[in-house]
C-alpha cells in the first residue's frame, strides 16, 4: 500500500476557510494535503500532548510572572503585606515573589499554576517517554526524534530547577547551595565553573540575574525550537500505530486531523489548562512565604528538590562519604561527584543511545511503524522496569527523611537497605519482568492455538472430558499475530573468504553473544501447520458439543488462510 | 456463550479487570476509616484547670508527689530518683523537665525505643505538678515557666520567625511539622505541643534537643518564638490545601497520584469516546 492511504476525506465544514486562504495565498494544495492527514488513535498517544499543553501554559503563566518578578539579590527590608516577614532583611527577588503571592492580583494563582504546571510538564514528558520506550516507538526510523525527546527532558529538568531557584527563599537557596557544591566537586575545573556561574564566591550577587536569563529566555527558546522539530518529525515520519486488523507497516489507520483531532486536541488542551488552574486554586505548592528568606547559615528539615531532581538528591544521600585527598593539589569529592555528576551522566547517555544499542544487539535494520507490545520484547521491557526500579529506589532515598518520619523508620536503616537494594533489586526486577513477559507470550500462543477457554466442560459419550473454547475475534487475532520474529545473528567468521582476519572481531563476537542472549528464550510463534491443526481440533470440539445438544452462539472457524 | 449463561445484574461486572482494584480500594477506605475513628477517640485527652502555682507551692504536694513517684517512676529512676540501670537520675532536672515529660505522656515510658514518643498523659495535671514539686524539692533545676514568661502578647512575630528559622527549623522544619533525626530519632511536630510545653522543652532540652537557656535565647526571644509557633498552628493557607506542609515530597506525590492520575483518566476517556 502506498502512503496515499494516509489521507482521509476533507470535512465539508472547512471548505469555506480553505477557499478563502486559497484565493489569497494559493495554499489550497498544502492545506488540503495536511489537514486531512490521518493519525492513528489511542489514548496513550495523548501523553505527549499533556507535556505540550503544560509547556504552553507555562509560557503563558510565566510571562505574567515576569511582569512582577525582580531577579536581584540586592538586600532590602521587606515592607509588604505579609506580616510575619515585615521588617526582615531579604533579597529583592524574594520580596518580589512575596509581592506576587500577596499583593499582585491573581499573582498567587499564576505562581501556583506555573509551579504545578512545571511538575506536570516533567511528569508528562516522563510518562510519554515510558510509552515510547515500552512500545518500541523509538526504533528505526525514529531514533533522532528519540534523542530530541531525551534532550527536551534534560532541558525541562534544568528549566524546572532554575525556576525552583528563582524565589530565593530558604528552600531554593539551599538548592542553589547544593548546585554550587556539585559544580565544585567537578575535578580540576570545578572551582572555575562555580566562580563563573556565581561571579565569585557563593552566593555572590550575580547569579540570580544570570539564572533568570537562562530560565526565561535561553532554555525555553531552545526547548521551543526542539519541540517544533519533535512535532515536525512526527508529522513527516507519520505516527506509529498499535497492531490491529488492517494495520500494516505501510499504512496508517485512523482519522483525519481535521476535524477529529483538532477537536480532540483542542478539547484536551482546555481540560489540561482547566485542571491546572483548578489544582493551583485548590492546592498549595511551595508556600515560599513560610520558608523565609535564604540565609547561608540557615536550613530547614525536609529540604527537598522538586520531584524530578529527587533521584539525584537520593543518590547523594545514600552515597558513602568517600573523598580522596591529594596532597598539595586538592580533594576529589567522590561523595558528590559520583551520585550528582557521574551517575546522571551515564544514565542520560544510555537513555539517549538506547535505540542504537538495541539495534546493534538485535541486528534489526528494518523500519518499524507498528508498535511492539511490551511482552513481545521481554529484554527491552525488562531493561525498562530495571531502570525504573533503580530510579524509584533513588527517589525513595531522596525522600528518606520524610518517609522515615511518616513511617517511624530509622534514616540510617533506610540508607543501609537502599545501598544494598540499589545493586540487588534492579537485576531482580529485570529477571521477574522478563519471565512475566515470556509467560504472557506463552499465553498468547495458547490463545492463538485454542481460543479462549469458556470454563464449560463437556463429557463425551466416550467418557472423555473436553473444555469448550471460544475462537478469538479478528481484532484480537490481528494483535496476537502481529509479533514478528527475527532470525538470530550468525556467529562472525574469524577470517573472510580471502583469509583476511575480520576487523573488530571482539566486537562482533560480543554482538553475537548479546544477540543470542536477547533471543534465546523467545517463545516461537505458532507455525501455519500448528494453527491449522488447532483449528481442526476446535471444529471437532464444537461438533462434539453440538452433537450433545449444547447451544453454541459463535460461528465455526473457517479453514485457515495463509498469514 | 456468555449470553447463554443468563447473567444479570452485578455478576455482569464480576470479571471486569477493574473489580480487583475497586474492591481493594473499598477495603482500604473502610479499614483506614475505622482506624482513624478509633485513633481520634483514643487521642482525646481531658484537660483540668487547677492553679499550677498553688499546687507547686503547697508543701503537701511534695509528699503526694513522692508517693506517686514511688509507685509510678521509682522502678526505673530509683526510689530516691537517684537513677538506676533503666533510667537516669532526676536530681537537678527541675520541675520543668518533669512537667514536660509527664504532661506530654512521654513519661511513664511505654517501651524503650529510639525515642520516647508523645502519648496520652497518664497523670492528671494536679498529679503531674505534685511529681514536679517532689523532684524540684530534691535539688534546684529549671522551674515551670510562669504566666509572665509565657505571655508573648508583646513579642515581635517577624523576629520570632527569624529566630525560629535560625534555631528550630533545621530539626522541626520550617513549618514546625517535625523532621527525622539519626537512627530512628526524630524532632516531633510542634503542632500538638502547648506553649508551656515548648518553653519547658527549650529550657530543659529533652532527648536529642539542645538546651536554649536564657543566655542562648532570652525570655523575650523565647516569647517571640512561641508567638511564631502559635501563628504556624493556625496560620491561614492562602494557597489552598497545605498537603501537610512537608515540602516538595508531598507535592510530588500529589502530582504523580492525583495530577497524572486524573489526566490519564481523561486521556483514556477521550480514547474510549473515539471508538
Amino acid at each position: 500500500m502506498s502512503t496515499e492511504i494516509t489521507r482521509g476525506p476533507v470535512d465539508k465544514s472547512i471548505d469555506g476557510g480553505i477557499k478563502y486562504l486559497d484565493e489569497r495565498y494559493g495554499t489550497s494544495g498544502f492545506i488540503k494535503r495536511n489537514i486531512k492527514k490521518v493519525f492513528p488513535d489511542h489514548w496513550s498517544f495523548m501523553l505527549g500532548e499533556i507535556a505540550l499543553y503544560s509547556f504552553i501554559i507555562l509560557l503563558l503563566s510565566g510571562v505574567y510572572l515576569t511582569f512582577f518578578y525582580k531577579p536581584s539579590l540586592i538586600e532590602i527590608v521587606y515592607d509588604g503585606s505579609y506580616l510575619p516577614l515585615k521588617g526582615i532583611k531579604m533579597s529583592e527577588a524574594y520580596a518580589s515573589t512575596l509581592e506576587i503571592s500577596f499583593d499582585v492580583r491573581g499573582g498567587l494563582l499564576m505562581r501556583q499554576v506555573h509551579h504545578w504546571g512545571a511538575l506536570l510538564f516533567v511528569a508528562a514528558i516522563t510518562v510519554h517517554l515510558l510509552r515510547v520506550f515500552f512500545t518500541g516507538a523509538f526504533r528505526k526510523p525514529r531514533e533522532l526524534n528519540w534523542v530530541i525527546g531525551v534532550g527536551l527532558l534534560v532541558l525541562a529538568i534544568f528549566e524546572g530547577f532554575s525556576g525552583y531557584s528563582l524565589p530565593d527563599d530558604l528552600l531554593s537557596g539551599t538548592g542553589i547551595r547544593i548546585a554550587s557544591g556539585i559544580a565544585l566537586a567537578i575535578p580540576v575545573i570545578g572551582t572555575y565553573v562555580s566562580f563563573l556561574v556565581f561571579g565569585g564566591e557563593f552566593p555572590g550577587l550575580d547569579f540570580m540575574s544570570r539564572l533568570y536569563t537562562l530560565h526565561v529566555l535561553i532554555i525555553p527558546g531552545i526547548m521551543l525550537a526542539l519541540i517544533t522539530a519533535h512535532l515536525m518529525l512526527v508529522w513527516f515520519q507519520k505516527h506509529t500505530q498499535y497492531p490491529g486488523p488492517g494495520r500494516t507497516n505501510n499504512n496508517v489507520v485512523g482519522y483525519p486531523l481535521m476535524p477529529a483531532y483538532m477537536a480532540k486536541a483542542g478539547g484536551f488542551f482546555f481540560i489540561v489548562f482547566g485542571f491546572l488552574v483548578l489544582l493551583a486554586g485548590l492546592v498549595t505548592i511551595n508556600p515560599l512565604w513560610a520558608y523565609g528568606p535564604y540565609m547561608p547559615d540557615q536550613v530547614t528539615a525536609g529540604s527537598q528538590p522538586d520531584w524530578y531532581i529527587g533521584w539525584l538528591d537520593g543518590g547523594t544521600r545514600i552515597m558513602p562519604n568517600w573523598e580522596i585527598v591529594i596532597a598539595g593539589i586538592g580533594t576529589l569529592s567522590l561523595n558528590i561527584l559520583i551520585p550528582a555528576v557521574v551517575v546522571p551522566g551515564i544514565m542520560f547517555t544510555l537513555l539517549a543511545l538506547y535505540p542504537w544499542i538495541e539495534q546493534w544487539i538485535t541486528g534489526d535494520n528494518r523500519a518499524h511503524h507498528i508498535l511492539e507490545r511490551p511482552r513481545n520484547n521481554p529484554n527491552r521491557t525488562g531493561i525498562g522496569v530495571m531502570s525504573l526500579t533503580f530510579y524509584g529506589l533513588l527517589w525513595i532515598a531522596g525522600g528518606n527523611d520524610i518517609i522515615a518520619q511518616m513511617l517511624d523508620l530509622s534514616i540510617n536503616d533506610m540508607t543501609r537497605l537502599i545501598r544494598v537494594a540499589i545493586f540487588v533489586a534492579p537485576p531482580l526486577a529485570f529477571v521477574i519482568t522478563k519471565r512475566i513477559c515470556l509467560s504472557l507470550q506463552h499465553s498468547d500462543k495458547e490463545r492463538l492455538l485454542h481460543g479462549d477457554p469458556t470454563g464449560r466442560l463437556l463429557r463425551l459419550p466416550s467418557g472423555e472430558f473436553i473444555e469448550v473454547h471460544e475462537p478469538l475475534s479478528d481484532n484480537v487475532k490481528a494483535v496476537l499475530l502481529a509479533r514478528t520474529e527475527l532470525p538470530m545473528l550468525q556467529p562472525p567468521a574469524e577470517v573472510d573468504q580471502s583469509g583476511v582476519k575480520t576487523p573488530k572481531l571482539w566486537a562482533k563476537k560480543l554482538q553475537h553473544r548479546l544477540n543470542r542472549w536477547w533471543y534465546v528464550d523467545q517463545i516461537p510463534m505458532p507455525t501455519i501447520a500448528e494453527l491449522e491443526a488447532a483449528k481442526h481440533h476446535a471444529v471437532h470440539e464444537l461438533q462434539e458439543a453440538q452433537a450433545l445438544g449444547l447451544e453454541i452462539t459463535h460461528d465455526l472457524p473457517e479453514p485457515t488462510k495463509s498469514h | 456463550m456468555a449470553k447463554a449463561m443468563g447473567t444479570v445484574g452485578i455478576s455482569k461486572y464480576r470479571k471486569h479487570p477493574a473489580v480487583l482494584f475497586v474492591l481493594m480500594l473499598v477495603g482500604l477506605i473502610i479499614t483506614g476509616g475505622l482506624y482513624s475513628i478509633g485513633a481520634t477517640a483514643a487521642n482525646k485527652v481531658a484537660k483540668d484547670s487547677v492553679s499550677a502555682a498553688a499546687i507547686l507551692n503547697d508543701p503537701a504536694s511534695i509528699d503526694a508527689g513522692k508517693r506517686l513517684f514511688a509507685t509510678g517512676c521509682a522502678t526505673c529512676h530509683g526510689l530516691n530518683a537517684q537513677g538506676a540501670s533503666d533510667g537516669p537520675t532526676l536530681i537537678g532536672v527541675g520541675a520543668a523537665s518533669v512537667h514536660f515529660q509527664v504532661a506530654t505522656g512521654r513519661m511513664p515510658m511505654a517501651a524503650p525505643g529510639a525515642q520516647v514518643m508523645r502519648n496520652k498523659p497518664q497523670y492528671t495535671e494536679e498529679q503531674t505538678l505534685q511529681l514536679a514539686a517532689y523532684v524540684a524539692s530534691l535539688s534546684p533545676g529549671p522551674a515551670i515557666p510562669t504566666a509572665a514568661q509565657l505571655n508573648w502578647a508583646g513579642a515581635d512575630l517577624a523576629e520570632g520567625g527569624e529566630l525560629f528559622r535560625a534555631n528550630c527549623a533545621q530539626c522541626h522544619s520550617f513549618s514546625g511539622r517535625g523532621g527525622a533525626l539519626t537512627e530512628g530519632k526524630y524532632a516531633p511536630t510542634l503542632m500538638l505541643a502547648t506553649p508551656e510545653q515548648i518553653y519547658e522543652a527549650m529550657i530543659t532540652g529533652p532527648q536529642a534537643m539542645p538546651i536554649f537557656n536564657d543566655q542562648t535565647l532570652n525570655v523575650e526571644e523565647k516569647q517571640a518564638i512561641l508567638k511564631y509557633i502559635e501563628y504556624l498552628k493556625d496560620s491561614p493557607n492562602p494557597g489552598g490545601l497545605e498537603l501537610g506542609r512537608y515540602g516538595p515530597v508531598t507535592e510530588g506525590l500529589f502530582l504523580w497520584t492525583v495530577g497524572i492520575g486524573a489526566l490519564l483518566m481523561v486521556a483514556i476517556w477521550i480514547g474510549v469516546k473515539a471508538k
